[in-house]
């Protein structure tokens, strides 16, 4: 890597998503945070690499485990925190939690709590896109338990038959919830299944940031160049539990083990440093950012308020006036 | 001039995709094979395969393709082919089409219309003769509409395409071969129920296939002199409290027709409402009228047995009178 | 306890993997505690070292209570302050209480079981309102409630008695809808009374099958708009209406001892009131009119049957009846000729019966039509050919349909 500033970018878009996800689980146990929530530990190298390769005004579509993506597609940490704390300031106002962070002006449609429920969706954007000839790619994130769902078969069929712009990323990180790869998939090559639907594929190492990107860019060339989709398979793992109350019955310590020798993070770092791309000072530099962008995050969702419970039932249909901006995030 | 519900419905389609050329029509068999209904014949040879979409057979899928569609500057039409078949892509209606909207903070809208087929009597037998408006009604964050007339089977499209929140249409299988005399076919709305016939005895109140077996009903006890409101939903969600309450509390009693199973029925929505806006104006218990509970048998008999019929209506009316008829 | 679970609540505290004075570093997993699920390692987020374990193994506590405190690197430890760990909000079960009773003395005899009396909403309202003695009305709604009319009822005998104990210089008041219903009554006690006095009647009954008419209606009605729908009792009474003009003897009067045929066929139709009684006005020239005519006529001859403005033309003008179209569940209607006609068809309640036909048997909905008519004028082999070109006439109603 000798491009100075993308080594600079990519380690500090993982090791923020990082430093943001280990204090959520903080935030968690200390009850702050509330529901469900799924964190993205390990697999950083897949949305910092995978997302840069998107253009600003490309849709990104995702799942319950999103902070990162959204994150990276640039909604402020700030709107996320106090999202997560159930803050009116949050990017959905507080009504919808970790699991469905939006923001409209980053075209950034979610955050979804049903496995495989945003392929359909990310589908059919494409399909208007397509209809109303504007050149846009639509990336719709999903992991390896989405796979086995109706809906991505479905979905990677109409795209291939309808020739629509998507890009198909599946982070697989070997589990289900709580089910092996092998337990749940009778065929575990899962490019196999897209290109059986006529759909480019492409399987690359989840944990090397740099092959995330060119896998990224050489699947957001394609759907560019052919209007067509392609499906990139992101070899992963996360090293926290699917979610906060998860006690990993499913897997040996000794096998989490083994992939943390593969942090993503770490690896990326060292590989940096080694070759001189970056130095250490780089490196706390970009640490010392991070926790304080953090603690600017934390702080603002605490600071945040509660929506009013007079206005319980308002976004349920769209009222006939327009209605009342969001509060501005502070940036 | 005579216009068949089918006719109305197609011309609605037509005129909606000649209106506005963000409109798209897709289902299953809606292109080719001019839909399994006929409701859509001759409109790809007019509007071409991007704007009349055949789909393969993915209700999931192209239900929540449709709702990305609408959020992203399309106005689709998905058409389920029937109600029963609609439960494969439930999921999408009622955790994305009808949630995004509250789940985002009110970013975005999905202005989506579903239309679906409906209904028993033509002995298909238990996949393929559900009733199960009530299910889409119970959903916040979507509104459901039965266009029972030939007026309304044109008339209810356009504001439903313009409207933007998903909305579903139920077109009961039953109603595509009538017909009526109509001079000319204008939108309508989808914001109130109808009073189709005035009365002062007993409120009638139907929707969908239903209303004509209580307008029969109306007329027959008319004759042994009762004298019956009877008032069209049109609106399943969300429903005209002040049309179904101001007709209770003009006279005094009310019978619900429903084609759904009793228990949980719309029906029973509406006895809910009529009992907590106009209990005091009552002088007999609301009746209803529903499905008996059973999945809808094949044979005839037994399928007209198990479906509301005019005279378990008239029945139903004549107990609310007591030795008073 | 740190909330591990958006359904958990407290947790056991199993293991302790450090010891006071040990160091702690961010992450470190210090102890294992036990939830529903399974035993969940504890991480810890600060630095620091261990002061003092405050939860003992063992221990059930909330989530939010203290485990242990830590010292923050240079920080001096303080006296040890032993707070008692929140305990568990897990109640106790309660110890039973057996209900005391209180010694029992003669023991009541068992009492018949007092329905409640049941009077609707609206008529509770409306006694209230009329200062009515609800508690005094008998009711005639469904099961007996009290209803609306029944409480009118009342209020009107009161006002009656009442009325009846005042000097004569009261003014008469209009009449109410219970002196039409008497006035009704008389007239049909004299009209009956003369018809069973004077006519030898003689009856013939014939059951008809529907099914052709029924099903052909239903058709035609899908084809017509939610409120132009035609009811099968117009069938029946163009029917007749039809067979009437065929028939002439049963289209008429009697009148000076001797028939007069009439020259139009004006068909007078039975229409229940809800107050009580029946009327059964004419509509004029039924066998010219098509369907889609006679079921406006009739729509309107019962809304001004209930509003009480027929004409008096109407009331005398009928040349034959057809009564008990509006059904009220019998088989079949034998009823008294109005004079000074000559025949009365009456119709049961349409409904399934098991039937031969061609020698299999067949489930059809029939009806039974009755002839009531008068023997001076016809006789029943007249009759019989009568009643037998209705059914004819129902048998292919398209020809009713001209």
């Amino acid at each position: 890597m000798t491009d100075t500033k993308l080594a600079h970018e990519l380690l500090s878009d993982m090791i923020r998503v990082r430093r943001m996800e280990e204090k959520c689980a903080e935030l968690y146990s200390a009850a702050k945070i509330r529901g469900f929530l799924h964190l993205y530990v390990g697999e950083e190298a897949v949305a910092a690499g995978s997302l840069r390769a998107l253009a600003d005004d490309d849709a990104v579509v995702a799942t319950y485990r999103e902070h990162a993506h959204a994150l990276l597609r640039g909604i402020p940490m700030t709107s996320i925190m106090a999202e997560m704390f159930g803050k009116q300031e949050g990017c959905s106002r507080g009504r919808g939690g970790s699991m469905h962070l939006f923001d409209a002006s980053k075209r950034f449609y979610g955050g979804n709590a049903i496995v495989a429920g945003g392929l359909p969706l990310a589908v059919g954007i494409a399909l208007a896109d397509a209809m109303l000839q504007q050149k846009r790619v639509t990336a719709c994130y999903f992991g390896d338990g989405a796979v086995a769902e109706g809906a991505f078969h479905e979905s990677l069929n109409m795209a291939a038959l309808w020739n629509l712009p998507v890009l198909f990323c599946c982070e697989n990180n070997l589990y289900a919830m709580g089910t092996a790869l092998e337990r749940e998939h009778s065929q575990t090559d899962l490019t196999v299944k897209a290109a059986s639907y006529r759909v480019p594929t492409l399987a690359v190492d989840g944990m090397d940031v740099e092959a995330c990107h060119d896998a990224a860019q050489q699947g957001v060339d394609h759907v560019r160049d052919t209007g067509g989709p392609f499906f990139i398979e992101f070899r992963t793992y996360r090293f926290r539990a699917h979610s906060m109350f998860d006690p990993e019955l499913y897997r040996d310590k000794a096998e989490v083990e083994q992939w943390r020798q593969r942090d993503p993070i770490r690896s990326f770092t060292q590989q940096c440093l080694r070759d001189g791309t970056l130095s250490d000072a780089d490196v706390r530099g970009i640490e010392d950012s991070a926790a304080a962008e953090i603690e600017a995050a934390v702080a603002f969702a605490e600071a945040g308020t509660w929506e009013d419970v007079e206005d319980l039932e308002r976004d349920v249909l769209t009222p006939p006036s327009e209605p009342e901006p969001m509060p501005e995030p502070a940036r | 001039m005579k216009t068949s519900y089918r006719t109305a419905v197609h011309d609605a389609l037509r005129d909606a995709l000649r209106d506005d050329p963000h409109v798209v029509l897709m289902g299953e068999d809606v292109g080719r094979y001019g839909g399994t209904y006929a409701a859509s014949k001759g409109l790809l040879e007019e509007f071409g395969p991007d704007r009349i979409r055949d789909t393969p057979l993915s209700e999931l899928g192209f239900v929540g393709i449709g709702i990305g569609a609408a959020l992203n500057g399309l106005r689709p039409i998905v058409e389920v082919m029937t109600v029963n078949f609609s439960l494969l892509a439930l999921d999408q209606l009622v955790n994305t089409a009808a949630a995004l909207r509250h789940m985002s903070g009110g970013q975005f809208s999905v202005p989506l219309v579903v239309r679906m087929a409906t209904g028993a009597g033509r002995q298909l037998a238990a996949q393929h003769s559900h009733s199960l408006e009530p299910w889409y009604a119970h959903i916040p964050g979507i509104k459901v509409v039965a266009p029972a007339t030939v007026e309304d089977a044109y008339g209810m499209l356009a504001p439903a395409l313009a409207d933007p929140d998903p909305v579903v249409i139920f077109e009961h299988v039953q109603l595509y071969n009538t017909s009526a005399d109509v001079e000319a076919l204008t939108p309508t709305d989808i914001s109130r129920a109808a009073v189709r016939r005035g009365g002062t005895d007993v409120t009638l109140v139907a929707y969908g296939g239903s209303l004509w077996k209580a307008m029969d009903a109306a007329n027959e006890l008319s004759l042994g002199g009762i004298d019956c409101e009877v008032i069209d939903l049109r609106v399943l969600r969300p429903l005209d409290d002040d049309t179904i309450l101001e007709s209770v509390r003009k006279t005094h009693r009310a019978v619900v027709i429903d084609e759904a199973w009793r228990t949980g029925s719309l029906a029973a929505e509406v006895m809910a409402r009529v009992m907590e806006g106009a209990f005091y104006d009552l002088d007999a218990p609301v009746a209803r009228v529903c499905s008996k509970e059973v999945p809808m048998p094949y044979a005839k008999h037994l399928e007209q047995a198990a479906l509301p019929q005019t005279a378990n209506i008239v029945a139903a009316v004549r107990n609310l009178f007591g030795e008073q008829q | 306890m740190p909330s591990l679970g958006a359904d958990m609540d407290e947790g056991t505290l199993d293991e302790w993997l450090v010891k006071p004075g040990d160091k702690v570093t961010r992450g470190q997993i210090v102890a294992v505690v036990e939830t529903t699920k399974a035993a969940v390692e504890i991480e810890c987020w600060q630095e620091g070292t261990v002061s003092e374990l405050v939860v003992p193994v063992g221990e059930t506590v909330q989530v939010g209570t203290v485990l242990a405190t830590l010292l923050e690197p240079g920080e001096r430890a303080e006296k040890p302050s032993r707070k008692p760990p929140r305990p568990s909000k897990r109640a106790a079960a309660k110890p039973a209480t057996a209900p005391s009773r209180a010694p029992s003395g003669a023991v009541a005899p068992p009492t018949v079981p007092q329905r409640r009396r049941w009077v609707s909403p609206a008529a509770r309202r409306l006694a209230q309102s009329l200062a009515v003695d609800i508690d005094a009305v008998s009711g005639t709604g469904p099961q007996g409630a009290v209803t609306i009319s029944d409480v009118e009822h009342a209020a009107a005998t009161i006002e009656h008695v009442a009325a009846s104990k005042e000097p004569a210089t009261k003014p008469i008041t209009k009449a109410t809808a219970a002196d039409r219903a008497a006035q009704m009554r008389k007239s049909i006690a004299a009209a009956m009374g003369r018809s069973k006095r004077e006519i030898p009647h003689y009856y013939l009954a014939q059951e008809i099958i529907l099914d052709n008419a029924l099903t052909w209606l239903t058709t035609r009605n899908a084809q017509r708009s939610i409120d132009e729908r035609v009811l099968p009792a117009v069938l029946l009474l163009k029917a007749v209406g039809v067979a009437a003009q065929r028939f002439g003897e049963f289209n008429g009067f009697w009148r000076d001892d001797a028939f007069q045929p009439a020259t139009g066929v004006h068909v007078g139709v039975g229409i229940s009131l809800r107050a009580g009684g029946l009327v059964a006005p004419a509509i004029h020239d039924v066998p010219d009119k098509k369907l889609d005519e006679l079921m406006d006529n009739l729509s309107d001859l019962v809304a001004r049957a209930r509003s009480f403005s027929l004409r008096s033309s109407e009331m005398s003008d009928p040349t034959i009846t057809v009564t008990n179209l509006g059904d009220h569940g019998v088989d079949a209607v034998f009823g008294i000729i109005y004079p000074p006609q000559v025949a009365l068809v009456g119709f049961g309640q349409p409904a399934q019966r098991v039937c031969v036909i061609d020698g299999g048997i067949r489930v059809v909905t029939a009806v039974q039509a009755t002839l009531a008519a008068d023997h001076r004028a016809s006789d029943g082999h007249r009759g019989a050919l009568f009643l037998s070109a209705i059914n004819e006439l129902l048998q292919q109603p398209d020809l009713l349909e001209k």
